[in-house]
């Protein structure tokens, strides 16, 4: 197929970041080979969006940190960055939400740089079709060439799949917005068992084609809460994150007991807004 | 204070190439020696095998050595050692436990007078006599080399029993092996079991050699699971396309 043919996609990827390892940058790398394996799709860019402050979670330190640690991680990336709309949002922010944010500003973005080369890919790398409107003759500088814009996607792991199933975490239609105008292409190592939980759903079953499971052959478990667990217990955390992260966090030293017990009582974000709204 | 024994870790394997999960199992044997209170480990050394080993795939000694080295640019305690990949010859690993060793005792810290060559030294208080502490050097293995112990063939039953007696082992675990079960079934290493150190892994990591070359023949990224540098150098050099033998 040809590379116009296919289409582009954004593969955005949330969570708490807390820190960002070398396991979520893996996690970009499979799920790029894999879409653009397919034929169908060209993998553009990957965005890091990690959570606002307001998600309330356990041991999460201030998203200062979390952000600079990703682009710390994402400096010797091509096409993997950091945004940092959702981390400054004041309130906690639905992950549709981001999904859709990311989505309307490559729109914007593709209606207002019609004329010139759009800056969907890092610096320094022009986009095919600008490159081909040049051999075009002066007829096709009056009909502009709409190239479709790229589809945001959401990246993520099966454990995020399977949180779809805990009460109140989500809002069931968000989940069928989200497979449904966008997709979702999820890492696993136990495929079945990601199978079977779309499956088991008549939301997720219904978007299938949308849901992407890519295979994980080789178990790799670099959790956060084990390099932060590691980090409490003086082990080292070497060939697990980037050297610059781990460099960051020992310079601020930012784990310890103490900040493992923030937000200790206090209810995640989404638990808390979707039961509000439930008896409301 | 009671001093700790100084260990210098030694792990030999073809490297083929080198990744992340290499050099952890130095970060985490190194953190269990530590914390046993018993250890302290002043060094690291990768001895990557000679080409004569024969193994499939095995690309050439001096890019495995210079892959190494790369990937050891940012650490200040590990090293990349070529002897055992000069040599004329494949050579049993109790062998190179034994090069190292010599070598280490070579270096030690030597003082002139009658006792020239022998570890003695008056301390500059002028109170006890001063030996500079032995490094003990430790093989740093997988928990898969346990099992290989019982290959027939593969190892002599003299060179496991000297390097457990003589030497010792630093074990660390891996998904699918049980290292516990490989000491019992063994009398050698049931008797040397207090110089097998067993190390947990608490990130269990399935990453392997074998995998990365299968990933890089494939077209595949394998960003983030060895260093950047050694990555450029493998693509620099065209290793690991599948198309050589």
């Amino acid at each position: 197929m040809e590379n116009s043919e296919k289409t582009e996609v954004v593969l955005l990827a949330c969570g708490s970041f807390n820190p960002i390892t070398n396991m979520h940058l893996r996690l970009f790398e499979l799920a790029k080979d894999y879409m653009n394996g397919t034929g169908k799709y060209r993998v553009i860019k990957g965005v890091i969006s990690p959570v606002g402050d307001a998600y309330k979670k356990k041991g999460l330190i201030s998203a200062h940190h979390r952000v600079i640690m990703a682009e710390l991680a994402t400096k010797n990336s091509e096409w993997v960055e950091v945004d940092t709309w959702e981390s400054l949002q004041k309130d906690w922010v639905e992950t549709l939400k981001v999904l859709r944010h990311h989505q309307e500003k490559l729109e914007a973005s593709s209606c207002d740089h019609q004329q010139d080369s759009p800056r969907l890919e890092r610096p320094g790398r022009k986009r095919k079709w600008a490159e081909q409107r040049q051999d075009f003759g002066q007829k096709e500088l009056l009909e502009p060439k709409t190239k479709d814009v790229p589809k945001v996607k959401l990246l993520c792991g099966a454990d995020l799949l399977e949180s779809f199933g805990v009460p109140n975490l989500w809002k069931s239609e968000d989940i069928t917005r989200i497979v449904g105008d966008y997709g979702l292409i999820c890492i696993t190592r136990a495929g079945n068992d990601a199978e079977k939980f779309i499956y088991e759903s008549d939301a997720l079953w219904k978007h299938r084609n949308n849901i992407h499971l890519v295979n994980e052959w080789i178990t790799n478990d670099i959790s956060s809460t084990k390099i932060r667990r590691a980090l409490r217990r003086g082990q080292s955390i070497r060939y697990l994150v980037p050297d610059l992260v781990r460099e960051y966090i020992e310079k601020h030293d930012l784990y310890s007991p103490e900040s493992e017990e923030r937000n200790v009582g206090v209810i995640l974000a989404p638990l808390q807004k979707n039961t509000a709204e439930a008896n409301s | 204070m009671k001093s700790r024994i100084p260990v210098v870790l030694l792990a030999c394997g073809s490297f083929n190439p080198i990744t992340n999960m290499h050099l952890r199992l130095f970060e985490v044997a190194r953190d269990h020696l530590h914390q046993t209170g018993i250890y302290k480990v002043i060094g690291g050394i990768i001895s990557p095998v000679n080409d004569n080993y024969r193994k499939k795939d095995l690309v050439a000694a001096h890019h495995r050595v210079a892959m190494a080295r790369l990937a050891l640019q940012t650490s200040d305690w590990i090293r990349v050692d070529p002897w055992e990949s000069e040599q004329a010859q494949w050579m049993e690993t109790v062998k190179v436990l034994r090069h190292h060793h010599s070598e280490l005792l070579r270096s030690l810290p030597q003082t002139e007078g009658p006792d020239h060559g022998r570890a003695h030294s008056l301390a500059p208080t002028g109170s006890a006599l001063v030996f500079p502490a032995v490094p003990e050097l430790k093989l740093l293995c997988g928990a898969d080399i346990l099992k290989t112990f019982q290959t027939p063939n593969l190892w002599k039953e003299a060179h496991i029993q000297e390097i457990v007696e003589k030497f010792g082992m630093v074990c660390v675990s891996r998904t699918g092996h049980n290292p516990n079960e490989y000491i019992s079934g063994s009398a050698i290493l049931q008797r040397y079991q207090h110089n097998i150190h067993l190390v947990r892994e608490p990130v269990q990591n399935e990453l392997s050699s074998t995998y990365i070359r299968r990933a890089l023949s494939q077209g595949q990224s394998v960003k983030y699971l060895l260093p950047d540098a050694v990555i450029t150098y493998i693509k620099e050099h065209n290793l690991y396309t599948g198309d050589s033998s």
